[in-house]
């Protein structure tokens, strides 16, 4: 951490107080609520530093943790607060940090807390049309196996009215629509065709997972954070383990690192051919949806036939994987993608060669860079406005440093920019895994973690975007705290800004080029 | 555009015999444990998270209900319970009539997302894909519960879904079908002991067939789909038998 970065946080908050990781080189700056708002907002417009999500624990105090991320391979910084238990307000910070705004919309909704000068609170993650007013799930106090007494499902919410045009309304859309979409509700304000703003109601599928938790073995915890985002798995299983071992301060054998990245590339491989497949079939392309739908069936049969699971369940482990993998199931499987790749190749050719599907994804949902900045996205959505944030590349983990990983990103922003970032990004996942196979160390890909009490994070760069795992362990191994930060929660924030006066017909292709999942927001 | 109909002519016919025959490409199924018989399994039937393991004549009987394709009894203990490469897995449970003849042929699902995690939506979609076409068997998916004749339900029934899925379930015109799919909808599956989600779908509208796997394959969606429409007999009987797979891989210790 820079000095005169140092010196302008003292100035903000002089009663700062300052701790440095030995091993990670993370930063902890301990403030005071009054200027945590200011040393947050220093963070991110004066040093670069992009918000990655809130971590609230209810322990012998309440502690807020804000957490940046940097560019620098030591660039992880927790801005912590603290008050009393009895005591529940907080300066918003969201008001100077805009990214943070749902982080603290969740936090009000779901432990009760307070956050002075936010300019939106309320139902959020638990529909109050559902949901007992007043019962706080996250808290220690609520237990999961008590019943609750309003579970079923009464009317009570109505959407907002805000177009005050003549002739303006509302359109509904879901929870339940279209063929096989996910679960959520849109509201579309509109005059007719042109449609001003679009924005989703999510929380349909909340599953409260970092509750369910909460007790349990990180063995056990494991299961339901590599299934609550299934088609993500593998990179949240990962960033769990991340997390556990950090605390740990385990070493991971060196062949585990890699295999975990070739793991990770091949998940990014697949996920990237399901979303360029959902923007195919978007836009009515029905060859190239098919032709699409055929690379990523391909792709998760190599998934399949490597590793046993077609979505690479059941392969993470607390300290490495679960299995290892001899060369010629390496090779087989390199061999497949290599050949998917090429397929992809050439049907990306036709895609650019197709003037009515270039049509309808050109000027489309278009992100400027700075709006991007100021959401802090992440992803392939991000790197398509030119915010070139990948944690490969600037907070590389398990193999990628020496891997050689470069980020790919476009400037334009719009629909087919995101295409092409996909399109760019599924040839690294394959060089990355190629690199894998050749340079392997031979060794156990697995070493047993000894499990030690305190907090820790860490940071995977998952196919849709940066994603954070916060875990606190109490003494006798079990989870007391668990926090995921996804990128689908962090891109659905910013959707409205790709969605605004927009035709109505175009609205499935902005959602398709987004290719967010409603699960991996939901949790 | 030209160039669209000679790639969609080179890729030629993909679609797999399945239910005319066995489908042996590698990678369409995970697969089950498959324990049958075996002695002193205590060790494995110990580590399986969901209780779908349990101790049976001495040795491991398998819900298939329960099971979460976690390997934990399978890698890195001793000894191990062998795993099959089946796909078959869905079951019959509603004492309701069969669909009218003409709807067997031609039927309408409503697929719902009611908590899943994405996975199994993602192998209800790729049934529409070349590779399983469920085109040709008379299975189409349609946007509006008025016209389906069949509900498909993924997911562990979060709290939030309930009121939409009563209501779909509603505005679907009798005779109606449900088919639940995937393990968490079956017996909720990891979120079994969840606060904001059901427990299983039989226990909110009657259910027909229920479809297990986390997630189930596309193919195992398809047997699901055959038996819920009274067609088990099209499934030729040398389409089940399919020899084990070795899934295990080496113990992640060597190399
Ligand atoms: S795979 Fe996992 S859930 Fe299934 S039987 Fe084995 S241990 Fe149990």
């Amino acid at each position: 951490m820079s000095d005169d970065m140092m010196e302008q946080i003292k100035k903000l908050c002089p009663k700062t107080r300052v701790k440095t990781d030995k091993r990670s080189g993370d930063v902890e700056f301990l403030c005071d609520r009054a200027s945590t708002p200011r040393v947050c907002q220093c963070l991110a417009e004066d040093h670069d530093f992009q918000f990655a999500g809130l971590v609230v624990e209810e322990r012998k105090e309440w502690e807020l943790n804000y957490i940046f991320s940097g560019v620098t391979p030591n660039g992880r910084a927790v801005v912590k607060t603290k008050a009393p238990l009895d005591d529940r307000e907080f300066e918003s910070v969201s008001v100077l940090v805009h990214a943070a705004d749902w982080h603290e919309r969740e936090a009000e909704d779901l432990f009760g807390l307070v956050f002075k000068g936010h300019p939106r609170l309320g139902d959020f993650i638990l529909h109050d049309d559902v949901w007992q007013e007043g019962v706080e799930p996250m808290r220690r106090a609520f237990k999961p196996e008590t019943a609750l007494s309003s579970r079923e499902p009464r009317d009570g919410w109505r959407p907002r009215k805000i177009v005050d045009v003549p002739g303006g309304f509302i359109m509904p859309i879901g929870p339940v629509f279209s063929g096989d979409a996910e679960s959520v509700h849109f509201q579309l304000e509109t005059i007719g065709e042109e449609v001003m703003y679009a924005f989703p109601r999510l929380f349909f599928k909340y599953r409260g997972v970092e509750k369910i938790v909460e007790g349990r073995s990180a063995e056990d915890a494991l299961l339901l954070v590599e299934r609550f985002a299934g088609t993500t798995a593998f990179s949240h299983a990962l960033a769990f383990s991340m997390a556990v071992e950090r605390l740990a301060k385990a070493d991971i054998p060196e062949r585990a690192k890699f295999l975990r990245v070739f793991l990770a590339e091949l998940e990014r491989f697949r996920s990237h051919l399901s979303t360029i497949n959902a923007i195919c079939a978007s836009t009515g392309l029905a060859v190239g949806a098919s032709q699409t739908a055929i690379l990523e069936e391909k792709a998760l049969r190599i998934s399949g036939a490597l590793t046993g699971h077609r979505y690479l369940f059941g392969l993470a482990a607390l300290g490495g994987l679960t299995r290892d993998f001899d060369k010629i199931a390496l090779h087989t499987a390199l061999d497949g993608v290599a050949d998917v790749l090429d397929e992809a190749g050439r049907v990306e050719n036709l895609l650019v060669n197709t003037s009515s599907f270039l049509d309808r994804l050109e000027e489309v949902g278009a992100i400027e860079r700075d709006q991007a900045v100021l959401h802090g996205l992440v992803g392939p959505v991000a790197r398509a406005s030119g915010y070139l944030r990948d944690l490969r590349e600037t907070q590389p983990y398990a193999a990628y440093d020496k891997c050689g990983f470069k980020s790919v990103g476009e400037v334009e922003g719009d629909g087919y920019a995101r295409l092409r970032v996909l399109f760019r990004e599924i040839e690294r996942s394959v060089e990355m895994m190629k690199r894998v196979v050749a340079e392997l160390p031979d060794g156990p890909c697995y070493s047993p973690v000894s499990f030690a009490k305190g907090a820790a994070f860490a940071g995977v760069e998952t196919p849709r975007g940066a994603a954070w795992h916060w875990v606190r362990m109490d003494k006798n191994g079990k989870i007391e705290r668990c926090r995921l930060a996804t990128p689908s929660f962090t891109n659905w924030h910013g959707f409205h800004l790709a969605a605004e006066n927009f035709a109505f017909q175009d609205f499935p292709i902005i959602l398709a080029t987004f290719g967010l999942s409603v699960a991996e927001n939901d949790r | 555009m030209s160039g669209w109909i000679i790639k969609g002519l080179k890729s030629g016919v993909v679609s797999t015999h399945y239910p005319d025959g066995g489908e042996n490409a590698q990678g369409v199924s995970p697969g089950l444990p498959s324990p049958a018989g075996g002695v002193g399994v205590d060790t494995p039937i110990g580590r399986c998270p969901t209780s779908a393991l349990k101790a049976k004549d001495g040795g491991a009987a398998l819900d298939k209900f329960r099971c979460v394709h976690c390997h934990r009894c399978d890698r890195n203990v001793e000894p191990t319970i062998p795993w099959d490469s089946s796909y078959e897995w869905a079951e019959k449970r509603g004492k309701t009539p069969e669909l009218p003849k003409a709807f067997q042929r031609s039927t309408h699902i409503r697929v719902l997302d009611a908590g899943d995690c994405g996975a199994c939506l993602n192998e209800m979609k790729l049934l529409n894909n070349p590779f399983y076409n469920m085109h040709r068997l008379g299975f189409f998916i349609t946007p509006t519960p008025r016209q389906a004749d069949l509900l498909v339900v993924l997911g562990p029934v979060a709290d939030h879904m309930k009121t939409a899925l009563l209501k779909a379930y509603e505005a679907m015109p009798a005779p109606k079908k449900v088919m639940s799919v995937g393990t968490c909808s079956a017996t909720g599956g990891v979120f079994e002991d969840g606060f904001m989600t059901s427990t299983k779908l039989e226990d909110i509208i009657p259910v027909d067939v229920v479809v297990p796997g986390c997630p189930p394959p596309p193919l195992a969606i398809l047997h699901g789909l055959l038996l819920v429409t009274g067609r088990e007999d099209e499934i030729r009987s040398d389409a089940t038998a399919r020899p084990a797979a070795d899934s295990s891989g080496k113990e992640a210790g060597d190399a």
